[in-house]
């Protein structure tokens, strides 16, 4: 059985209006009907861009906000029926780090008050000696001197900061960490310290991860198994490699083709998907494929009235799409229609056939030289 | 952020002038590798340098230079300059406003007026009672006496000496100041903390709690703040307490307003988020976390509150609210009573303004310092 | 005779009462017509500072700029600040990171488009607005009537950084300056600007100077990069070179520290140690040195001079460049990390941060 599954989660916002009392007009709907399951020691990436909900989602896990409906069981307990107070007790064994290692500390707390402040709540470690030598050994497991203790978080630097939030966690020896966006805030030289150092964590404590990142670069250097997050539900799900070498959704395909490789022959060469349009509304949804709006697959029928789930394609790897043979097997070819003013007007000379042959190709790597 | 890059950039000297030296080119035995192609320039010893003890060593001796050596150069280049370890955010905020010449100046007015108003009444040449001069004064006739030898600051329309009516009554001006503060302080912080806690606990009945408690605090925000304290001293009768109450009641729903929206959003800060994701109980967040944090602001408004007080009691008193005890000077009562007179005496009116508007100035520039001092976008 | 020729820019920030921070402290570069020149670097290195100096947006008070900067013939440093606006815009024009606060919130695209080609092009009503939904479409923004009378809030993200850049080529400048045009937008959104500003070159020739600390992006879009440390370019190169073999221990140790998309999973990164507070001053030697896995003692004898070691054109500010791509497998000689944040500089231990 997975450490970690989740069933069908949902998490709806009330969006409230009114004048003098304030009616509930509509629902964000931030995660719609999540299932994936974590495996003990493993990593499980979820990625997609701002406003796709993988943020909420991270949260829900911990019941930081309120699960509209669905289940997340945790070592066999569903945390979202547990009562206030026992969900209180089993975040020792759910951690997060957080994005922004300034904001996630208390500026009026000591870095020894901020890390004995969960142990307190748990009531690990007896008096404050005991305490004191736990957060002495965490500290030097994440690389900050002892000096640290009596510091308070302004006086260190960004990747110092979240070394602190990752210690926070760590002093209660959680099974999970939820890492939301771990080093997006930080400067490129200091992400790959941090990088490093949880994969290290992770080596020697076997921890459990669940990565929260936009930058699929970082989230595929990291993870086992990555899940691909668009408006609120997943549309693909595979292992690391897997999920490099063939992503299947469009909507993959195309966030993949966008990634930025620091190698001008890779950049020169690769074939780009462009996305016309934006991100709909949450609160306003698309019906069917939520993804169709943009989607340069899109088909006259199915993809707007009927929701896809996601569905083995084999081996584990699964695909929220109606059509996903049919691309794959190059049946089908991007509607050039949906993607005019972008695709058609690419200065690369790369016309909306080009994208058509990528289907099984891994982007980045194949193709027609620009 | 800028004054920590500005850091290592405080040289050594010693250490510049060994560095610098011909000798400090010597590659170490592991550090022969790969020969460096160009751009070691050499710059001179530095003249300013004092001659250390290292420069009278041979040559020899400082091509042994150690590793541990160079850490040590390292080490000093990179130091910071100062050592700020340890500083709580409230150290720093009162070493930033130390720094500041609106801190230093109101503070120093602040000092003196509290001064005065401690020592006013024993250094006062005159009782404020004594009408030793009644005499010379006839003020239906506009007749006054100006400064002189013996009344610094002249007679006040009943023959009383001017600058110990106002020494005495820098007390008073003080204690309606504070009082009225305080009222206001700790009744707006309670209702306010209350409504901020309810709110940042959660929950519906917190929200219910919350929106009872603001919409009574926007009823009192609704009324004009001096017709309130008109009314309420009206009711109350004509006393300095009735003042001091007046003021303060005004501030209340300032106070309350203030922490409770200080509350709020420091409740929807990350590091509250982390704490409850530790597992911190609900309590300690809002009383460990959310108040801490949400001080700030409130304590800027006490400053600033003192100034408004200090003259929303004077126009109470130039109303004729205030206390009209002759031995119990007030300015604002002085200010009243002197504009009768302000054609043929202006100065009467003119000094205890100028106390008033002073102390004032004094508050506000204070409060104002500490505003920029506890400003979050100035924590580097 | 390129069209933007930098020299030593030097940009020193004065404050009474506190010691001089030079930010930028001799970058050099030339902008052609057509090119794309990158400034790479992380935060803290001078890029900013650099653009805002070209355009002379830097405050008057409480800065000191240094070196030249001549656009086609003229020194943009020393030019009256009258005439200064009359370039930018016309001849010059700058693209924001945040397009939210680099537009006017309260009032609508139209307005904010139209007002610039009256200013600069003289162009009115009628036909200020055709002109003006002609660069809407032009930058990719569907439907520009209605466009144009939203409001930025209106818009999204990506939607924002194409009005921006329809406002920035309104008068079609020669050089167009872009500081990390894309840092606040999703990669999908991202891959949408960078083809515009591409297709932008390709078409008018415009020059641009792309300001980025994403090296990806750079070894998308640039032809040529200059990668700064500190406040000085560490190393300049035509971009295939300088991915194929960086030079600088701290190119090379970025490079080395990105995960790649397309690299084998389990690789693990090689970080550079320490952080950016980890610098001496570049007149005691070269401020990346407390970081550097190629420390050598001559690091620390006075500021290391731009070279060309290699390749011509391919120049480095280093005294013990990389040569041999293969050499990083170990450091040279271990250096010493310090623990800044307090009085005492302590070693630790290799790949914590100080």
């Amino acid at each position: 059985m997975s450490l970690l599954e989740l069933n069908d989660i949902k998490v709806h916002f009330p969006v409230r209006r009114g004048i003098l009392f304030d009616r509930v007009v509509g629902h964000v709907q931030a995660v719609d009907g999540i299932s994936l399951s974590v495996e003990a020691g493993q990593t499980y990436g979820l990625v997609g861009e701002s406003g796709c909900g993988k943020t909420t989602l991270g949260r829900a896990i911990l019941r930081l906000v309120d699960i509209t409906g669905g289940e997340v069981l945790f070592d066999g307990t569903d945390l979202a029926q547990l009562p206030e107070e026992e969900m209180r007790r089993s975040r020792r064994r759910l951690q997060m780090v957080f994005q922004d290692p300034l904001g996630s500390l208390n500026p009026r707390q000591n870095i020894e008050s901020i890390l004995a402040e969960g142990m307190a709540a748990h009531g690990i470690g007896g008096n404050r000696e005991e305490r004191r030598a736990k957060i002495l050994k965490v500290l030097d497991r994440v690389g900050l001197p002892d000096s640290a203790l009596a510091r308070y978080p302004h006086e260190f630097s960004g990747g110092q900061r979240q070394r602190i939030g990752i210690a926070r966690a760590l002093v209660l020896e959680p099974d999970v960490i939820i890492c939301d966006e771990p080093v997006s805030a930080l400067d490129v030289s200091i992400q790959a310290q941090v990088i490093n150092l949880l994969e290290e964590l992770q080596e020697q404590l076997g921890l459990t991860y669940v990565v929260i990142a936009h930058d699929l670069a970082v989230v595929r250097h990291i993870s086992d198994v990555i899940g691909v997050m668009y408006l609120g539900s997943l549309v693909e799900e595979a292992n690391s490699d897997d999920l490099y070498a063939n992503p299947q959704h469009p909507y993959t395909k195309a966030l993949m083709s966008a990634v930025p490789v620091p190698d001008p022959e890779v950049e020169d060469t690769r074939e780009r998907i462009l996305l016309t349009g934006d991100l709909p509304s949450p609160s306003n949804p698309p019906a069917g494929c939520r993804f169709h709006t943009r989607c340069p697959w899109k088909q006259p029928t199915r993809c707007d009235t009927e929701r896809p789930v996601l569905t083995d394609t084999g081996s584990g790897h699964r695909v929220a799409c109606h059509f996903v043979n049919e691309i794959a097997s190059g049946e089908l070819a991007p509607t050039s229609a949906l993607a005019p003013e972008i695709l058609g007007a690419s200065g690369d000379g790369e016309p909306s056939g080009a994208a058509a042959e990528t289907d099984a190709d891994a982007p980045g790597q194949g193709g027609t030289p620009a | 952020m800028s004054t920590e890059r500005n850091e290592p950039r405080e040289p050594d000297d010693a250490a510049r002038a060994d560095g610098a030296s011909p000798e400090g080119a010597v590659p170490e035995p592991a550090g022969t590798a790969t020969t460096p192609t160009a751009g070691a320039t050499t710059g001179g010893p530095d003249p300013a340098a004092p001659a250390g003890p290292e420069r009278a060593e041979s040559p020899l001796a400082k091509a042994r230079m150690s590793k541990a050596d160079k850490i040590d150069r390292l080490a000093q280049l990179t130091a910071q300059r100062t050592t700020s370890s340890g500083d709580s955010l409230w150290v720093a905020a009162f070493r930033r406003l130390r720094s500041s010449k609106m801190a230093i100046i109101g503070a120093v007015i602040i000092a003196v007026f509290v001064l005065l108003a401690i020592v006013g009444p024993w250094i006062a040449p005159y009782s404020p009672t004594a009408q030793t001069w009644r005499g010379e004064v006839f003020s239906n006739r506009g007749i006054f006496v100006g400064p002189r030898a013996e009344n610094w600051l002249g007679l006040d329309n009943l023959g009383r000496d001017q600058l110990s009516r106002l020494l005495v009554g820098a007390r008073q001006t003080l204690l309606v100041g504070v009082v009225a503060t305080v009222i206001g302080f700790v009744v707006g912080a309670l209702i306010g903390g209350l409504s901020g806690a309810a709110l940042a606990l959660g929950g519906r009945t917190g929200q219910r709690i919350d929106t009872v408690i603001m919409r009574f605090i926007d009823m009192m925000l609704a009324l004009p703040s001096l017709l309130l304290a008109v009314s309420i001293a009206a009711v109350m009768g004509q006393s300095l307490t009735t003042v001091m109450i007046a003021v303060g009641v005004v501030q209340i729903p300032i106070f309350a307003r203030l922490l409770r929206g200080s509350m709020l959003a420091q409740a929807n800060a990350d590091y509250v988020l982390a704490a409850r994701s530790l597992g911190v109980r609900r309590r300690r967040i809002v009383l460990a976390h959310v108040l801490p944090n949400s001080l700030g602001p409130v304590i800027v408004q006490c400053t600033l509150v003192l100034a408004t007080a200090i003259i929303e009691a004077a126009a109470l008193s130039f109303l004729g609210l205030g206390n009209l005890d002759a031995a119990q000077p007030e300015w604002g009562v002085m200010l009243a009573q002197a504009q009768r007179f302000f054609d043929a005496a202006p100065m009467l009116a003119v000094w205890p303004a100028l106390g008033i508007i002073i102390t004032a100035l004094g508050f506000t520039l204070l409060g104002e310092a500490m505003r920029e001092a506890l400003d979050p976008k100035l924590r580097s | 005779m390129a069209l933007l020729n930098v020299d030593e820019l030097a940009v020193t920030f004065t404050a009474r009462g506190r010691d001089d921070f030079r930010a930028v402290s001799g970058v050099s570069f030339t902008v052609d017509q057509g090119e794309v020149v990158g400034l790479v670097g992380e935060s803290g290195c001078g890029k900013s500072v650099t653009s805002l100096a070209l355009m002379g947006l830097l405050p008057s008070k409480g800065v000191r700029v240094g070196g030249r900067a001549e656009y086609d013939g003229t020194d943009l440093l020393t030019l009256p600040k009258s005439k200064l606006r009359d370039m930018r815009g016309t001849q010059l024009a700058m693209i924001f990171q945040d397009p939210l606060s680099s537009l006017n919130p309260v009032v609508p695209i139209g307005v904010q488009v139209t007002e610039i080609l009256s200013r600069h092009r003289g162009l009115r009503g009628e036909k200020a607005r055709k002109e003006a939904a002609d660069l809407l479409d032009r930058v990719g923004i569907p439907d520009p009537t209605r466009r144009l009378k939203e409001y930025p809030h209106q818009l999204s993200g990506g939607m924002r950084q194409r009005a921006l850049i329809a406002m920035a080529v309104a008068c079609a400048p020669r050089l167009l300056i872009a500081d990390e045009p894309t840092t606040a937008l999703d990669v999908t959104i991202q891959a949408q600007i960078l083809e515009l500003l591409r297709e932008l070159v390709d078409q008018e020739g415009t020059a641009l100077l792309m300001i980025t600390h994403d090296l990806g992006v750079v070894a998308g879009l640039c032809d040529r990069v200059n990668v700064l440390y500190a406040g000085k370019a560490v190393e300049a190169a035509e971009r295939r070179e300088l991915f194929a073999a960086p030079m600088h221990p701290y190119a090379h140790g970025l490079l080395g520290s990105i995960p790649r998309l397309d690299s084998p999973r389990g690789q693990p990164l090689n970080p550079i140690r320490g952080s950016i507070n980890d610098q001496i001053p570049w007149s005691e030697g070269c401020a990346f040195a407390p970081r550097c896995d190629h420390y050598v003692m001559e690091c620390l004898t006075g500021t290391p001079q731009l070279t060309e070691p290699a390749a011509a054109g391919h120049r480095v500010r280093c005294v013990n460049p990389v040569l041999d791509q293969s050499d990083l497998a170990g450091p040279v000689l271990d250096p010493p990390v310090m623990d800044t944040t307090g009085s005492e500089a302590t070693a630790r231990h290799p790949g914590g941060e100080a």
